[in-house]
């Protein structure tokens, strides 16, 4: 076993090997333009980003033709957002959506606000899903999407997707969703689920860093968007640039990949979870954020009371995970995802993410559990509040200095 | 973000974690910042009230490393010191010694400002006027 032990898969994975070996002809001797219609460097390049379409329409059942390339699922949310918003202006200009999204997400309805659109921001439930209720009486005779995230990447909770589609079916509203934890993880149908628009990264699901995808549904009803990258008029004219195609061929790879091993996985993947949750869960005072019941298999979002994220962190430096602290960066920020669950300031500071993967291993996972409960102990040995909760004192009732 | 090596040995090996008791005359606690604000403090020390000198310093923190090692390295400085002594302590003389980076400057503040805390704890209780923060 090697220190220190990734468990931040949320934030990005290692790239399987298989999907690098199957790159690598793309990056040598396979180098054509996918958009070279005249001879066969084109042509075989082509044929590897059709393939690859083909892969990832089967991971989410879909046409090949609805797959459209982007440099990663920032640029996806983008495009679909705004290009939603422009080409259906004339239909009207009120977007719903929610506060615990990707800041992809988040802000490019920012910038909607800004050109004259209207968004509204949901407040989520306790468990961190939105009601669908909410949705419902959200929507107006301006309103032209709804866009939910199939799972956080914060606390992997899922939405209902196929009670949120359906609403927008009755109102006759796009449905957008950030899938980006969810591909490849657990079953995403677009038909099933009733999606319009699906954005997906290749880097989260063991792919290259750079690519990603934007499922727009061709019909039933036929969705378009307008472009916000200008020039050849690749991918149906509502991307252009020429194709990434070794980065295509390894999102394909990625997603066969996915597809293929998602049962075994997931079986494993959540058993190893579940493993370190109970253990986690003995420590006193320990909080698991959001539902555990509408959940990611690989990751768990836990809150240590007591004890400061960033200490937390520098505690536990031989496994990479991730602090619901922000507090490295100049600003103290708790995580937005935790606040918008109703969680304190401090509670949210005091929680980790862990993410595990494909690489992970039972021994790995052995480790990171003694390794988190060893310093959670010491660090509350060394806190002052521990001390005063232990003493029965109500630290709402004390008059902090704020700094 | 790379703490300095001083950071780190005081994070492993805080000097002076513990509680002295916080009624009795000779000792002076300070308890500062909010755990909304992800840092709180409480620095106490024990006062030798024949020669005014600090014969023993505690400390427990909740926050990051540099704010564990601000107040770790606090009580260390504290022990032996007369109180005027003790507050010529500058924040700044704790940043210059444990190589903090500017977005933890507030760590070493907060340190001063716990031991500012302490010592007038321990002057009111003994019929001193507080000083001036």
């Amino acid at each position: 076993m090697n220190l220190p032990i990734y468990l931040d898969n949320n934030a990005t994975t290692p790239m399987d090997p298989r999907v690098l070996e199957a790159m690598m002809p793309y990056m040598t001797n396979l180098y054509g333009n996918a958009a070279s219609r005249n001879h066969s460097f084109g042509w075989a390049a082509e044929e590897a980003v059709d393939y690859a379409r083909e892969q990832i329409a089967k991971l989410i059942n879909c046409s090949p033709k609805e797959i459209i390339f982007t440099s990663g699922a920032t640029e996806s949310d983008n495009l679909a957002i705004k290009g939603a918003f422009e080409m259906y202006a004339s239909e009207g200009n009120h977007i719903i959506t929610c506060k615990t999204e990707h800041k992809a997400v988040l802000d490019a309805c920012k910038r909607v606000e800004k050109a004259g659109g209207e968004v509204t921001y949901l407040d989520p439930q306790a468990d961190g899903r939105v009601k669908l209720e909410d949705i419902e009486n959200a929507i107006t005779d301006k309103t032209i999407m709804v866009s939910i995230m199939y799972a956080n990447n914060e606390i992997g909770v899922v939405q209902d997707i196929k009670g949120i589609s359906a609403i927008c079916r009755k109102h006759n509203i796009l449905c957008m969703t950030d899938a980006v934890q969810a591909v490849g993880k657990i079953p995403v149908d677009v038909q099933a689920d009733g999606i319009d628009l699906l954005a997906l990264s290749g880097h989260k699901i063991y792919g290259p860093k750079g690519v990603g995808a934007l499922y727009v549904r061709r019909k039933n009803p036929r969705v378009k968007v307008t472009a916000q990258i200008d020039g050849g008029g690749h991918e149906r004219g509502m991307r252009s640039g020429t194709l990434n195609v070794p980065g295509i061929v390894g999102l394909g790879k990625a997603c066969q990949l996915c597809n293929d091993e998602m049962e075994s996985e997931t079986a494993r993947l959540s058993g190893m979870r579940d493993k370190l949750e109970k253990e986690l869960s003995q420590l006193e005072e320990s909080y698991i954020n959001g539902s555990v019941e509408h959940r990611l298999p690989h990751i768990s979002n836990i809150s240590f009371t007591y004890v400061e994220g960033e200490g937390l962190m520098m505690g536990v430096k031989d496994i990479a995970v991730s602090s619901g602290s922000a507090c490295t960066s100049a600003s103290l920020e708790p995580s937005y995802v935790l606040k918008a669950l109703g969680l304190s300031d401090d509670l949210a500071h005091s929680s980790l993410r862990f993410g595990l993967g494909r690489f992970t291993t039972e021994e790995e996972v052995d480790y990171a559990i003694n390794h988190v409960k060893e310093a959670v102990t010491k660090l509350r040995e060394m806190s002052p509040l521990w001390e005063m909760f232990k003493d029965g004192i109500d630290l709402s009732t004390i008059e902090w200095e704020e700094h | 973000m790379a703490y300095s090596d001083k950071v780190i040995d005081h994070y492993n090996n805080p000097r002076n974690v513990g509680t002295l008791d916080k009624e009795k005359k000779s000792v002076g606690t300070g308890l500062v910042g909010a755990p909304e604000c992800g840092d709180v403090m409480r620095l106490q020390i024990e006062v030798d009230e024949e020669t005014n000198e600090i014969k023993d310093a505690k400390f427990k923190t909740f926050g990051c490393g540099s704010a564990i090692a601000s107040s770790s390295l606090a009580t260390e400085w504290l022990k032996g010191k007369t109180i005027d002594e003790a507050l010529a302590i500058d924040n700044m003389e704790i940043v210059e010694e444990l190589a903090l980076p500017p977005v933890k400057i507030h760590c070493s503040v907060l340190a001063e400002d716990a031991i500012k805390h302490a010592i007038n704890d321990y002057r009111e209780k003994n019929g001193l006027e507080p000083l001036e923060k």
